[in-house]
């Protein structure tokens, strides 16, 4: 929409809201004058933009900056020196030398007369619209002096229009009803201009093509998919792209026609996904009245998905818990009480433990959800104050190979590249990933990439939409089974070795020759090659090998991985085996190319580099290393253990066993995101103190004898760290609901077993994170408000961080070929079990679902789905939407089959955000060799009819409610 | 601790460094153990090993005794 400037008031002040008009060019410089001032930009830029960039402001409709120019309004027109007319200074790109008029009486007649026909067919209630006063419409009404509208018609005959419902008496044909359909946002076409600044959104931004021009001339309008379909019922994903494209009240969020027009504005980052997308909280006091994305942020470029965009109504829902609330034993009713009260119990509770049962038998978990500075805080006080390592996070559960396997190969465990390096790659490999559901933005950024023509390589067990979507096909999709990654990712660098197409001038200067000749015999051997792996990946050997070639040979060749590369028990072999790919082909260490791990959680990056993993410290030093165990020791004040503490599934274990019975939990909800659900309840119900802060009363909460509010993204300051290294800022919009922060609940909690902190505020957190940790020397407040974000390493030798890793080396010295040979899962289909069950997530339904469950988003996904092919379920008599009973050797649950083919037979497919379905309760407690990362993406299952909720999900629901009653208040 | 589970988990890390060249499997696994391992979980493999190790990978054991004592 509009330009929205309020000096001194957005986060970072050094950042123009204005609207240039068309985007930036790269190009040798070139000097024009225009209105006698001379201005100097790069070829390519338009007319108008170079125009905007020296100050003047050429009145326009239907150009905006994250669009290229379109030439329709002719309201740009501009007068040239020594060209005929008046060119649309959008359409007409500088030229050195040229003398532009953009103010003449000529112009202002023109444009005077385009505005005329436009608000002659538009309806003159600025008073009570929505848009009224970021409208830019109504803006350029003003800027081209419109004073009359010359097309007054009689009454009896009024002038064809599309605004009013009825005129002389009958139905206006032309007129259409408000398309209110999509819970966010509201398509009044009576006010559209059809300027098709929405249509190009949806095509160029987002890359959906949901929106089209229907018609011609005075017939034409904006419509989504058909005729016949309202916007929730097209391919419309509900990104906000045309909704923040449009210039007028046509495209408006719900929130602003309820509320008004926001009266300030504050630069914060989403708390969803780790694309870690940029927004400007828009506000009217402490009310949130919209989210949208900001063009500055480095991460997203202006574009956002629905959950950042619109999913942000959990802040506010009534089942946020508010007041901490305590209880002696989970089977009584939860009891409301005073912070200082439940962090006495808490601590008492803990001590106790610790008085009987030794240091080591507590722990916690740090979130992925909350900010670096919260989670530093939670791993400070289990090595400072609880004295052990016991601190994990739910990393462990997604991306904890990559951590290994990265660090193993290249020396750091960090993604190679920013998400800027996509518009040069050429070849994309996207493996176990499915970008334009888990990670929009960065999705919608590759397809415009792939529109321009790189070639895409899908691997991946699932015919994932990127796989064919509009104006995109993969060259190849290898639709391997289950579990097999090792031996497709093995079999590609058979082929890149055996046809000599490894580079080995890269390998000779940047890794170990002589790990990579002992690596090249291994690939070599003919075990390896697509032919000999056919038979068990399901993958035909030629169209391994012409992926094998194109990755090798196409340009610049870059791999995305997602969480069906880590989630098997081969997890950390097959990161090892990407590393190799793109070592073995020279791709790395230059924008385009690279290792990119597509984190789940907003903060999954960050919570790893905070030291929240039980043997390494924060910036990843091993809790052994004496030397920075010192470097603590000496900022803490107290000694360090420099044992590794337990990682989660082993906390679960030792709590059976009886040797871990504490355990504080920061935002996250193990019994529903863990694997193997009853072994979690078990090793929970076995301990003495369970302590969860979190939002909502959470399925772990069913198990917990404190619970803590915890605060949402609006709450609070901090930074998030994104999938490219990158921290951004998380600013405090509003006061923490509750009262506290999280890290002032941690702190507290410190403090009363001790710990003597003092933190006014979390900048001071983030300068001790400086101070004692080497990549992150250089972060501060300060730098990050000038710079709006930073990529880690960020240190003398980066002061403006590292957007690319590896540059000049790696970070170890010389990278590391390893072998990787394949080894089958334990987890194999049999004849009780006959098919793989792998999981996912969709794009509308966040994780465990905690916060989208508690939004609209719910209109797109009520319930998880089991997607089975017609071929399985037809010989198990399954119809679509049958009730369907899905068991593995841990335990069975239930819910609706949908027949697809896009798994393969023998495949089914299933999300687990709801708690109801339980998904979890299937998988089992197989993990990674190397980090316990457990294998969701292989479980051996059989689903069969059923006729409901199983028995455990009812015995379960029971459970759950019992254990959420909470006493009323006493008075 | 649940002694099946501890030994699956040594012998899937056995495992990998078995593939691995220049004959280290026992060294790299033992290495693995101690910098990955709670001490309680080693000293429950230990305990598993003195009451004979079954299940335990001839790696998984090789490593597991280098372990406990170090050379
Ligand atoms: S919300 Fe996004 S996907 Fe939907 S029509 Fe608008 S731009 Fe297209
Ligand atoms: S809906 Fe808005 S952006 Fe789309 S054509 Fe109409 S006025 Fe332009
Ligand atoms: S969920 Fe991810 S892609 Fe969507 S707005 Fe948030 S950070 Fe961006
Ligand atoms: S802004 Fe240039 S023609 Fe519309």
């Amino acid at each position: 929409m509009k330009d929205f400037v309020i000096p001194g008031q957005t986060g970072a002040p050094a950042f123009s809201d204005r609207d240039h008009g068309t985007p930036a060019r790269a190009g040798a410089p070139v000097t024009l004058t225009i209105d006698g001032f001379p201005v100097t930009v790069p070829e390519g830029t338009s007319v108008l933009r170079a125009a905007a960039l020296a100050g003047i402001g050429i009145p326009k409709l239907c150009a905006t900056e994250s669009l290229e120019a379109w030439g329709s309004c002719r309201l740009c027109l501009v007068e040239i020196e020594g060209r005929r007319g008046t060119p649309a200074s959008c359409t007409t790109p500088v030229a050195e030398g040229m003398v532009v008029r953009t103010q003449t009486d000529t112009l202002r007649r023109l444009r005077r007369g385009v505005m005329e026909l436009y608000i002659s067919d538009h309806p003159l209630d600025c008073l009570t619209c929505a848009a009224n006063g970021d409208c830019e419409l109504q803006d350029m009404a003003g800027a081209v002096g419109l004073r009359d509208v010359r097309y007054e018609a009689p009454p009896e005959a009024p002038l064809a229009n599309h605004f009013l419902r009825a005129h002389a008496g009958a139905p206006n044909p032309d007129w259409r009803p408000v398309d209110d359909s999509n819970p966010y946002f509201a398509y009044d076409p009576s006010k559209c201009i059809v300027c098709s600044r929405c249509v190009r959104a949806c095509e160029e931004v987002q890359g959906t093509f949901a929106l089209t021009i229907e018609g011609r001339g005075f017939a034409s309008r904006v419509s989504a998919g058909t005729a016949a379909d309202d916007f929730l019922h097209s391919d419309c994903v509900s990104c906000g792209a045309c909704v923040q494209a449009c210039p007028t009240a046509t495209l408006t969020e719900k929130s602003v026609i309820a509320i008004g027009t926001p009266e300030r504005k504050v630069v914060t980052t989403c708390a969803y996904c780790g694309v870690g997308c940029s927004f400007e909280a828009e506000l009217r006091g402490d009310q949130v009245v919209r989210m949208t994305p900001w063009k500055h942020g480095k991460a997203n470029r202006g574009h956002s998905c629905v959950k950042g965009r619109f999913a942000w109504g959990y802040a506010t829902h009534p089942d946020r818990i508010l007041s901490p609330m305590i209880r002696e034993a989970i089977d009584q009713p939860w009891r409301q009480v005073s912070w200082d009260e439940a962090i006495g119990f808490a601590a008492a509770r803990l001590r106790a433990i610790q008085a009987e049962h030794g240091p080591r038998s507590i722990g916690g978990i740090t979130s992925s959800r909350c900010t670096n500075e919260e989670t530093y805080l939670v791993q400070k006080m289990i090595r400072s104050v609880f004295g052990n390592n016991n601190t994990d996070t739910c990393a462990r559960v997604c991306h904890s190979p990559t951590g290994y396997g990265l660090k193993q190969t290249f020396g750091t465990s960090a993604g190679t590249q920013d998400f800027d390096s996509v518009e040069q790659a050429d070849v994309v490999i996207v493996m176990g990933a499915n970008p334009t559901d888990g990670h929009p933005v960065f999705a919608s950024r590759l397809k415009r990439r792939l529109r321009q023509g790189a070639r895409l390589i899908v691997i991946d067990p699932r015919r994932i939409d990127l796989v064919r979507t509009p104006h995109v096909e993969a060259a190849h999709h290898l639709a391997l089974r289950p579990g097999t990654n090792v031996a497709v990712v093995t079999a590609m660098a058979h082929v890149i070795v055996t046809e000599g197409l490894a580079n080995e001038a890269f390998l000779r200067e940047r890794c170990d020759w002589d790990e990579y000749l002992a690596y090249a015999e291994f690939v070599s051997d003919p075990r390896h090659s697509p032919e000999a792996t056919e038979a068990l990946t399901g993958v035909p050997a030629s169209e391994l090998r012409a992926a094998a070639r194109l990755y090798a040979t196409g340009g610049n060749g870059a791999i995305y991985y997602g969480l069906g590369v880590t989630e098997h028990s081969q997890g950390s072999t097959t990161v090892m085996g990407i590393a190799n790919l793109a070592m073995l082909t020279g791709n790395i260490g230059r924008p385009g190319v690279g290792v990119n791990p597509l984190r789940g959680q907003n903060n999954v990056q960050g919570s790893c580099d905070m030291g929240s993993f039980p043997h390494e410290l924060p910036g990843y030093r091993h809790v052994s290393d004496p030397a920075a165990r010192a470097i603590f020791e000496s900022v803490w004040g107290t000694p360090i253990d420099p044992e590794p503490g337990l990682r989660i599934p082993n906390m679960l274990d030792a709590a059976i066993a009886g040797t871990f019975k504490g355990i504080y939990i920061q935002g996250e909800d193990i019994l529903q995101s863990d694997p193997d659900t009853r072994h979690v309840a078990a090793g929970l119900a076995a301990m003495d103190c369970v302590i969860v802060q979190d939002l909502f009363l959470n399925e772990t909460a069913n198990y917990a004898h404190v619970f803590l509010p915890g605060c949402t993204f609006l709450e609070k300051d901090g930074t998030f760290t994104n999938a490219e290294r990158r921290i951004n800022r998380v600013r405090k919009v509003m006061q923490p609901l509750s009262g506290l922060a999280d890290w002032e609940v941690t702190m507290r909690l410190a403090n009363a077993m001790g710990a003597g902190w003092t933190y006014t505020h979390p900048s001071q957190i983030m300068d001790e994170i400086a101070a004692t940790t080497p990549s992150f020397a250089g972060v501060s407040y300060e730098r990050l408000e000038e710079l709006g974000s930073v990529q880690w390493p960020c240190n003398e030798a980066a002061p403006e961080g590292t957007p690319i890793m590896h540059v000049e080396g790696f970070v170890r010295g010389k990278g590391r070929l390893i072998v990787t040979e394949y080894v089958p899962t334990d987890e194999r289909t049999g004849p009780r079990f006959p098919l793989l069950l792998t999981t996912g997530r969709i794009l509308s339904q966040y994780n465990v679902g905690a916060q989208t469950r508690r939004t609209a988003n719910t209109v797109w996904h009520m319930e998880d789905v089991l997607e089975i092919h017609p071929h399985d379920a037809e010989v198990r008599g399954i119809k679509e939407g049958d009730w369907v009973r899905l068991a593995s050797r841990s335990g069975e649950t239930s819910l609706r089959a949908t027949l697809t083919d896009r798994v393969a037979p023998g495949v089914v497919y299933t999300t687990f955000h709801h708690p109801v379905t339980q998904a979890n309760v299937v998988t089992t407690d197989f993990s990674d060799w190397a980090t316990n990362c457990p294998e969701y993406k292989v479980t051996a299952v059989q689903v069969s009819l059923s006729n409901g909720p199983s028995d455990w999900q009812r015995d379960y629901a029971a459970q759950a409610e019992a254990a959420r009653r909470i006493l009323p208040a006493a008075e | 601790m649940d002694t099946g589970r501890l030994v699956r988990m040594a012998n899937q890390i056995a495992t990998f460094f078995a593939s691995q060249p220049g004959g280290r499997g026992a060294e790299e696994t033992a290495a693995h153990l101690r910098a990955f391992w709670d001490p309680r979980m080693r000293e429950a493999l230990f305990a598993h090993l003195d009451a004979g190790g079954e299940g335990l990978s001839p790696l998984a054991r090789e490593a597991a005794e280098r372990l406990r004592h170090p050379a």
